[in-house]
């Protein structure tokens, strides 16, 4: 190794521990702050509590949020799934034009703001008299869920060998058996990464969700904001570090399911 | 679609995710870019011609493309070796590193950025990092200011910067950067001539990732810089969740999508003549 490649390569570790030590810094801090006894943000804390947490079964509007997000996040994650799913297999097996556009168009939700989509939903719902929050809401978010369906699908069906399915029947299984004892196991995987990205984006959602919520039916996200204007103290980090535990357990999951590397597979 | 998909049977399995994203998604956008063009008398750009010749309109353009372009640029310079590095991490390092990219993004922007105002503050961890290495005199906010906004979007949407980057990096063959030096090419050489080109398309979808998402960007700048400072996505926010004025946030809506848009396009444009040439 030469001089030059020394100090780039150290450049580079240096480089990596600052971007851990950056990209967990929030994640820190919040924890921290949710076990600090002071109701003022100071860290490190004078001592250490569980009264923010304490003050979770009393926090009004947190548990019907909650509910709210997780019904919506569910149903809509468990839509695209199947929609998501199906048009995937056409994209993969069927032979007609547009395919790669018709793929484009179910992903690009996500590259164009949220605030947009959004307001172009709401009025789009105005129009036809869909009114009331929840479904409003759910339709809104089938939206949201579908590109992280069919982008992550459609790329485990493409790696797929078909001719197995065929293999299976000439050995005498039914068309719908070789499915679900052949493809249904070896898809998993891309359904269960799949769906947890869809679940976590739909519980994120704030952009979109904003123009579909009322009084009594808030997601997570707007009821947490609404925390964030109204009394910033450290309840909402104790929200937020139950959150950060939910993203914990999922990624253990993750791990044990496909393993870290596969989920960077972005 | 439909005659095509006629012939063949799995071809209608597409359909009712198209049918559904169309009709929910599509038609209202067509709908919201149809109205911003129409006036009582049919076509029109006087909703257009309104805004632009506002120069407050100006300034809020100008606040969007430079902190987008100021995040890219932060993201880019810390991403683009943390991606090297992730490609080449064994052990605990890579664990650690996976962990740190992947968590946050699981992890809602609403948490995040309310993280960023603690640690934003005057008496935050930056504050007294800045202070305690003699960076800083005394302590200062960062809360509120356009550096602290920067800090606060670069630290959200960097996974977004180094994932693609990585995928092309980690496919990199080391032989050929070992073939450059049997041939005698300096290390700077084969860095420019060898690594960098074929790490491009991967840079290209990092950069337009993070530059459209910071260009519509709402809660970040909402709860970091407040709303003496707008962005067009917090103003279009404003304009209808705020002010009820409906006609100044479709044009900026219709501004944003189109700004959104063009980057998604030549971006994608780019990468395709990127991915092409090798």
């Amino acid at each position: 190794m030469t001089a030059i490649e020394r100090v780039a390569s150290a450049l580079v570790w240096a480089v990596a521990l600052f971007a851990i030590v950056f990209l967990l810094t929030p994640l820190v801090v919040t924890v921290a702050v949710s076990f600090g006894s002071s109701a003022v943000f100071t860290l490190p804390p004078p001592g250490w509590s569980m009264r923010w947490y304490n003050q979770l079964p009393a926090t009004r509007g947190l548990w019907p949020s909650l509910a709210t997000s997780l019904q919506i996040a569910t149903l809509s994650t468990l839509v695209s799934l199947v929609l998501g799913t199906l048009c995937a297999i056409a994209l993969v097996r069927g032979r007609f034009s547009g395919r790669d556009a018709i793929a484009t168009f179910l992903v690009s939700p996500l590259m164009l703001p949220g605030l947009v989509v959004g307001i172009a939903m709401l009025q789009g719902f105005k129009a036809v008299g869909l009114r009331e929050a929840w479904p409003s809401l759910l339709v809104a978010h089938v939206v949201i869920t579908m590109p992280y369906v069919v982008r992550t699908v459609l790329a485990a069906l493409s790696l797929f060998d078909f001719t197995l399915i065929d293999a299976a029947r000439t050995l005498g299984c039914s068309y719908g058996k070789a499915l679900r004892k052949v493809m249904v196991p070896a898809l998993a995987p891309a359904f269960l990464t799949s769906a947890m990205f869809a679940f976590l984006a739909s519980m994120d959602n704030y952009p979109i969700s904003i123009f579909f919520t009322d009084a009594w039916t808030k997601t997570l996200p707007i009821q947490m904001l609404q925390f964030v204007e109204e009394r910033p103290d450290p309840v909402i980090a104790a929200i937020s570090t139950g959150l950060i535990l939910l993203a914990v357990i999922a990624l253990i999951i993750g791990d044990r399911l496909v393993g870290l590397r596969r989920l960077a597979d972005f | 679609m439909s005659g095509a998909a006629q012939r063949d049977p799995i071809g209608w399995l597409a359909l009712p995710a198209v049918a559904y994203l169309g009709l929910v998604y599509a038609l209202p956008l067509v709908f919201l870019l149809a109205r911003s063009v129409t006036g009582p008398e049919g076509f029109t750009l006087q909703l257009f011609g309104q805004f632009f010749a506002d120069p407050y309109s100006w300034r809020v353009i100008w606040n969007t493309l430079r902190i987008a372009l100021l995040t890219t640029l932060v993201c880019l310079l810390i991403g683009f070796p943390v991606a090297i590095a992730m490609a080449r991490a064994k052990g605990l390092m890579q664990v650690a590193l996976l962990v740190a990219i992947i968590l946050p993004l699981s992890i809602g922007v609403v948490v995040k950025a309310f993280a960023w105002q603690i640690v934003l503050r005057r008496d935050g961890v930056v504050s007294q990092f800045l202070v305690g290495t003699g960076i800083w005199s005394e302590p200062q906010r960062l809360l509120f200011t356009e550096t602290g906004l920067v800090m606060g979007a670069a630290n959200v949407f960097l996974p977004f910067m180094i994932l693609p980057i990585y995928s092309v990096v980690k496919l990199i063959d080391p032989r050929l950067s070992e073939a450059g030096a049997t041939l005698g090419a300096s290390p700077l050489y084969r860095f420019r001539r060898i690594f960098l080109p074929l790490t491009l398309p991967g840079l290209v979808s990092g950069i337009a990732f993070v530059f459209s998402m910071s260009v519509s960007m709402f809660v970040i700048p909402s709860l970091l810089i407040g709303d003496r400072f707008q962005m067009l996505a917090t103003l279009t926010g404003r304009s209808f969740l705020l002010m009820r004025n409906e006609a100044l946030g479709s044009t900026t809506a219709v501004v944003l999508l189109v700004l959104a848009v063009s980057i998604v396009v030549a971006s994608s444009w780019l990468a395709k003549r990127l991915g092409g040439s090798q």
